[in-house]
């Protein structure tokens, strides 16, 4: 699954309460998600079918009721994203650290000779 | 209100110390804030240096030269106009000879608090960042805090994912040197 797609899934803020509301009660009905949401059946069910084709929804038919399920596996794979921007700042700071390290022996060696 | 924990839990992560890099400092403790739907990115570290170090670090082209780009790619400062209204630019070179240029104009310089200006890549014209460094002290160390806005949520997601490329290279990069020093 593309990143891009779980990232915009991600962006809006209703979208986000309902992956919350699964994390805590998994297998909900479409009836009790939608409830949760101050919005029509119709709209309610249109950021449920953004969710699943992020991949971060699935469902299953039981009998009449469509039952939903949170799969945080996208999820992770945008955190790597995340991570490695994260990691090539450090490796920055990492650098910025080096050079920092010589003007603090700079200035320790300028006290000394000026007293 | 609902929370978004789901949301921030897995953009905000911590370095783990020591990971990498060479000598006995380990490597700064850098973290990220990167928020699905939002324009920016925050990016905050704590040096062990007082803060006009940093500052100074940040602001004078032999120094930030040294630090500022991947170790694989030379950084040569063609201008930093460092006053309001006064342009920069970096160019990088690879050892092909490839050039990528960035630049832009310093909005507010307070010495040795704050940095705002903005950020251009040559090669995505008209895509326009702005940034603000502060430059916090904490008991004789200092707290930089990188805050990047970006025009759209595409064009910050779109420098997160740059992360993935270049961030890779780099770590093999790394790999190469430590095999050659062993």
């Amino acid at each position: 699954m593309e990143t891009e797609h779980v990232f915009k899934a991600l962006a809006a803020h209703h979208r986000r309460h309902l992956l919350d509301s699964l994390s805590q009660t998994d297998g909900q009905t479409l009836t009790e998600l939608c409830a949760q949401l101050p919005m029509s059946r119709f709209g309610a069910m249109k950021h449920l079918r953004i969710l699943e084709e992020a991949g971060l929804v699935t469902t299953r038919k039981v009998g009449r009721e469509k039952l939903h399920y949170l799969n945080p596996a996208p999820i992770q794979d945008v955190a790597v994203w995340v991570e490695h921007y994260r990691r090539l700042w450090e490796e920055r700071f990492g650098r910025l650290e080096v050079v920092l390290q010589e003007l603090q022996q700079q200035e320790q060696r300028n006290d000394l000779i000026e007293p | 209100m609902t929370s978004s924990n789901l949301s921030t839990e897995t953009t905000q992560t911590q370095a783990a110390p020591g990971q990498m890099g060479k000598g006995d400092t380990g490597m700064a403790r850098t973290n990220i804030v990167a928020e699905p739907g939002k324009q920016e990115i925050i990016i905050t570290s704590v040096f062990d240096a007082p803060r006009h170090l940093v500052f100074r670090a940040c602001t004078e082209p032999n120094l930030l030269s040294r630090w500022w780009g991947p170790s694989r790619l030379t950084t040569v400062i063609d201008k930093m106009d460092m006053r309001r209204g006064g342009s920069w630019r970096f160019v990088q070179q690879d050892a092909n000879g490839s050039r990528f240029a960035f630049y832009g104009v310093y909005h507010d310089i307070v010495s040795p608090e704050r940095l705002v200006f903005t950020f251009e890549f040559e090669g995505t014209p008209g895509h326009v960042m702005l940034e603000t460094l502060t430059f916090e002290a904490q008991d004789g160390k200092t707290k930089l805090t990188n805050r990047s806005v970006f025009q759209t949520v595409e064009d910050r997601d779109a420098m997160l994912r740059s992360g993935m490329e270049s961030g890779a290279s780099e770590s093999m990069d790394r790999l190469a040197e430590l095999l050659a020093e062993g």
